[in-house]
């Protein structure tokens, strides 16, 4: 008990670093007095001095920029199909009774798997990436955006029936905006599992940003830079994850 | 209120007629995909092979199914698939039920879990191989880093929503600790913990057979790959044929066993 008292054990936050950091030093010494091979796993000091490396020969920025251009671009394909098919969804009653579980379904399917049929169709290149993100992060969208407009509260559209506002002005000024936190949600699963699966394709294609790079450094068998490499997707993907979920808290409240 | 008990007082009246509008739009939509198919097969608009057609995928996949191969390849896959869903759904439920029994801990080390869960998990596969060598090892090790995160975030959870009323019943009641973990406890955690394996299950069948496409040269990933490199596209077709109905029949599986009388929620894989 008398430990809580420690401001240290009342922070769960700093026991959280603190032991990461722990770790980190431990694998060090255990590499050093030959407890763990060195050739399997390198220092993490060498790591970390590896990051600097990545930047300036591995052009990391760059692949970074290669990768981002891809999410955004399966980004925009999601908001210019995706969202509309929910909505298309929503207004076809019977369509969408006869589908919806077709499009659950599909969200539990293996869908990355179909990734050599892509490179077929499309080639190795940008396409079958983008092809593999917008398909994994289609059917989370769609049923979100369907999800959000079937919540709208009745009041409201019966409200818009009361100022006898016409279907395109019902949707733009009551569906449309009462939906918009569901669609959003939509969006950021959409836009991680488009991520997930961009990288990802990368890597296993070896084509790309920094899926590719992972690759490249694994067969050069460069592992401080590879293990950097990674530590630098798992940050970036991070940041995108914890951002995407503070920009939608920070919507959310305008609903 | 109008409009939504409107247009469900219309379908009760006439459910029957509803349900045969959609099972007739279902016949449609499933008829016109398979004859666009077809057309598309036979027109020579696509590169030849690309899209084959559908007689040639059913000669494949009766084919494939006749080989003993395949059972191998598939007998190789279940086995890597569920030794990881062991060795990471048990390290998930133990991480999990730390993490959700205990506040401090949960608020020091799940922020980890919850930010790593997300991340493209396959990157790790070079690290996997240096680990765990070429073999199955490596494809196990990947099956279980994937499937370790949705378990122990789902199970965490799952701790945290027991129903305050319920513990303390069990206590009013003198439950012994034994009595209070297989009284209330799982059963509370039931449904989190069967829809944390099937999500830790369906990653872990994706993590198994994308490292076997990466290298292998046993499994359904490597059989996947293999027909990609010799241009058998009936029998890849054939493949993700039956690796799809399969991801999807162990998931539907798995949920209706989760589910709790006819309760239903969307949880999303990835």
């Amino acid at each position: 008990m008398g430990e809580r008292s420690n401001p240290f054990w009342r922070s769960p936050a700093l026991v959280g670093i603190a032991s990461l950091a722990i770790a980190f030093a431990a694998v060090e010494i255990l590499i050093h007095i030959g407890a763990i091979n060195r050739y399997i796993v390198p220092l993490p000091s060498q790591v970390l001095l590896a990051s600097p490396r990545i930047i300036a020969e591995e052009d990391v920025l760059g692949r970074f920029l290669t990768t981002a251009g891809e999410a955004a671009a399966v980004g925009l394909l999601l908001a210019a199909i995706a969202i509309p098919l929910g909505v298309f969804l929503y207004r076809a009653q019977i369509i969408c009774a006869a589908v919806e579980s077709w499009v659950g379904a599909l969200a539990a399917a293996p869908l990355v798997l179909i990734y050599p049929l892509f490179l077929v169709i499309f080639g190795r290149n940008a396409l079958t990436i983008i092809a593999i993100g917008f398909a994994a992060g289609l059917a989370p969208v769609v049923l979100k955006t369907l999800e959000g407009l079937r919540a709208t509260r009745p009041v409201l559209i019966n409200m818009g029936r009361s100022f006898k506002l016409s279907r395109a002005q019902q949707f733009w000024k009551i569906l449309l905006p009462s939906a918009l936190p569901s669609i959003f949600t939509g969006m950021r699963l959409g836009l991680i599992f488009g991520l997930i699966n961009v990288v990802g394709v990368e890597f296993l294609i070896n084509f790309g940003g920094l899926g590719q790079l992972i690759n490249d450094l694994a067969e050069r068998y460069d592992l401080p830079a590879m293990y950097a490499t990674i530590g630098f997707v798992i940050l970036v993907s991070v940041l995108f994850f914890a951002g995407l979920e503070r920009l939608e808290r920070w919507l959310r409240p305008v609903q | 209120m109008a409009a939504t008990s409107t247009i469900a007082g219309e379908r009760q009246r006439s459910a029957p007629a509803f349900a045969r509008r959609v099972l007739a739009t279902r016949v449609a939509i499933a008829g016109g995909v398979l004859v666009l198919w077809e057309g598309l097969a036979r027109s020579g608009l696509l590169f030849e092979g690309v899209v084959p057609k559908l007689a040639a995928i059913a000669r494949g996949l009766a084919e494939m199914l006749a080989t003993a191969a395949f059972y191998a390849n598939l007998q190789t896959t279940a086995g890597e698939v569920a030794t990881a869903l062991a060795i990471g759904g048990a390290a998930g439920l133990l991480a999990g039920l730390l993490l959700g029994a205990s506040r401090f801990l949960g608020r020091a080390f799940e922020p980890y879990l919850y930010y790593l869960g997300p991340t493209p998990k396959i990157i790790f596969f070079p690290i996997m191989i240096m680990w765990f060598g070429t073999g199955p090892g490596s494809k196990v090790a990947m099956g279980a880093v994937s499937c370790f995160f949705p378990v122990a975030l789902g199970v965490a959870a799952g701790i945290r929503q027991i129903d305050q009323v319920l513990i303390r019943v069990g206590r009013s009641f003198r439950a012994s600790a034994v009595q209070m973990a297989l009284k209330i406890y799982l059963p509370a955690v039931r449904e989190p913990v069967v829809n944390s394996i099937r999500l830790g299950l369906g990653v872990a069948i994706i993590g198994v057979l994308l490292a076997e496409t990466k290298l292998s040269n046993r499994g359904l990933g490597f059989m996947v790959i293999d027909s990609y490199s010799r241009f058998d596209m009936p029998a890849m077709y054939a493949l993700i044929i039956v690796i799809f109905v399969v991801a999807v029949a162990l998931n539907a599986g798995l949920s209706r066993f989760a589910r709790d009388r006819g309760r239903s929620q969307t949880v999303w894989t990835g």
